[in-house]
């Protein structure tokens, strides 16, 4: 009879998870796994040719043009994480520690905002303040303080770093927050009581605590911004290309869909290594926490 | 230490102006929106609410504007259809797989767009599937639906299991069971989900742009304009009301879910996420 129940009960939650499950199979995995087999095939003009090679990913792995922008890619996005969690991390505090339970809410809105408004926009804002004709310049040739608008400000890695710092910035906070919520304030309490300062308190109690938000976050922020194309575009001004404008240009602009594939699965490898990595930390932080 | 050393002051003023940042360059919007000067740069010049004329007028824009909406109000509510189910199965029932069929489905989440986006563009061009609003719809509702299976999965956990037997006791079949009783509770995690996708699909532009062929919506046709000067206060009118419009959203879909948390007798944590 249990068993029974079991099978009524699987074949249900089967029945209603298979239209979600298809959809993700078609549109999602089927498309991964064209690019993955694409991966390994040739170039032909105009075509792909059904012939295995290993030549793309060997051009991958050699090629000085790709290992620049993937290392580019790899430290805007790393120099963005870490900006962008650290300077997060005393403001989840605050809202966790400092705030009243009912005013919470509030503050939580007000700084998923701008998270929620046009990403692009928020991008296009950048090239307004930081262009050759934006509001900097504009405004200090204005006021006379200089008389050549400052060309160094945009279209360079520091203003790349500065756009996605800003636009990814909300995403830090929010898995912080959640992990300081957690916390239980009368570990505090004791920390306290055994006669630590307040300092080595949140250094041995709140930061290890914390720190599977912050992982959370540094994944949540890294994954989306080593992918990111447009600010590259737009705030790169198209010559400073990462990750995504490579995968772009060989896929559309050169038609080579073979090298273009083999890109985007390296791309998703190094996504997928680096989550592991930062999983695996997870695990030892969840284990102290035993 | 000294007594009352650590109030939070210091913190305070970090978060306040941590939050200027965020919002000062979102701040630039309306005050070039009603700026007649044409060049964005202080001083101001004078008032004026041309540019919205300006950008009411433009046709293209109106056409990126509907195409837009259609594809955003379709994502929505597909891609909450579908979050429905994932999130009702994986809430209530334990099946063979479970884990890796609801990490697939979550995987949009962490995979970056342009791979979603180059993958089905790949596929969609090799099946000879032409570029519409119609296959945006079909990336938008991929990329939306794990925002709302997480909403969903909330709203579906909380329901207490027990009312749904009543209703069975009392004589109802399942699905009027599901619609009489279910549905009416989970009914603002329904809507919040519906406003998310919906705002996340208004918003989303690598996917649009790949995937749209010439039809043009608000993402990529802001896009195309940002290499002409002359039409960057027009763009801040437009974001000003992308901006408006957000926020409107937003305060809805927070109302929502606060009225559901209450509705269900649960205590507000805060957050969307």
């Amino acid at each position: 009879m249990a068993r029974r129940g079991l099978d009524a009960e699987a074949k249900q939650g089967l029945t209603l998870i298979a239209p979600p499950f298809l959809y993700a199979l078609l549109v999602l995995a089927a498309p991964v796994l064209t690019i993955l087999s694409y991966s390994f095939l040739k170039d032909g003009y105009l075509e792909v040719i059904r012939e295995f090679t290993w030549a793309n990913y060997t051009q991958v792995f050699t090629d000085p043009i790709v290992r620049t922008v993937m290392l580019r890619s790899l430290f805007v996005s790393g120099l963005v994480t870490l900006v962008t969690v650290v300077l997060a991390f005393p403001v989840a505090y605050y809202v966790s520690f400092m705030v009243r339970p009912e005013r919470k809410s509030m503050w939580l809105f007000l700084i998923t905002i701008p998270f929620w408004t046009s990403y692009l926009i928020r991008v296009f804002l950048w090239k307004v303040i930081l262009g050759y004709n934006g509001v900097i310049n504009s405004s200090l040739t204005g006021l006379g303080i200089i008389d050549e608008p400052l060309t160094f400000i945009l279209y360079n890695v520091n203003a790349m770093v500065l756009t996605l710092a800003h636009a990814y910035a909300p995403f830090a906070i929010l898995p912080i927050f959640v992990a300081l919520e957690k916390i239980d304030r009368s570990l505090l309490e004791a920390g306290r009581d055994l006669g630590e300062s307040r300092l080595m308190t949140f250094w041995r109690v709140t930061l290890p605590l914390a720190m599977p938000g912050v992982i959370a976050a540094t994944l949540i922020v890294f994954i989306p911004t080593i992918g990111d194309y447009v600010t590259p575009e737009v705030i790169g001004g198209g010559k400073i290309p990462m990750i995504a404008n490579l995968i772009q240009v060989q896929m559309l602009a050169l038609d080579n869909r073979p090298l273009g594939s083999a890109l985007a699965v390296t791309a998703m490898l190094i996504v997928a290594a680096v989550s592991v990595v930062f999983l695996f930390v997870n695990r030892r932080f969840l284990k102290v926490r035993q | 230490m000294r007594p009352g050393a650590f109030d939070g002051s210091g913190l305070r003023i970090y978060t306040i102006l941590y939050l200027l940042f965020l919002y000062a360059p979102i701040a630039l919007l309306p005050i070039f929106a009603f700026n007649s000067g044409t060049i964005i740069a202080f001083p101001l010049q004078g008032f004026t609410t041309g540019w919205f004329t300006q950008m009411w007028e433009n046709a293209t824009l109106r056409r990126a504007l509907a195409n837009s909406l259609t594809i955003a109000v379709s994502s929505a509510i597909l891609a909450t259809c579908l979050g429905i189910f994932a999130a009702r199965a994986s809430t209530r029932f334990e099946f063979p797989g479970k884990g890796g069929i609801m990490g697939l489905i979550m995987v949009p989440m962490v995979l970056p767009e342009i791979i979603v986006a180059m993958s089905l563009l790949v596929v969609l061009l090799g099946v000879g599937v032409n570029l519409s609003i119609l296959t945006v719809i079909v990336g938008h509702t991929l990329i939306c639906m794990p925002y709302g299976i997480a909403i969903l999965s909330t709203a579906f956990s909380t329901l207490d299991k027990s009312l749904e037997e009543a209703a069975y006791d009392l004589g109802e079949t399942k699905w009027g069971a599901f619609r009489l009783v279910t549905l009416p509770l989970v009914m603002p995690g329904i809507i919040s989900s519906l406003l998310i996708s919906f705002t996340i699909s208004l918003d989303e532009f690598i996917i649009a742009f790949f995937l749209s062929g010439n039809e043009p919506t608000l993402p990529t046709y802001i896009f195309s304009q940002l290499r002409f000067p002359k039409q960057i206060p027009t763009i801040m009118a437009l974001g000003t009301v992308l901006v408006a419009l957000s926020i409107v959203l937003l305060a809805a879909g927070e109302y929502f879910r606060r009225r559901g948390i209450a509705k269900i007798g649960g205590k507000d944590t805060g957050g969307f996420l």
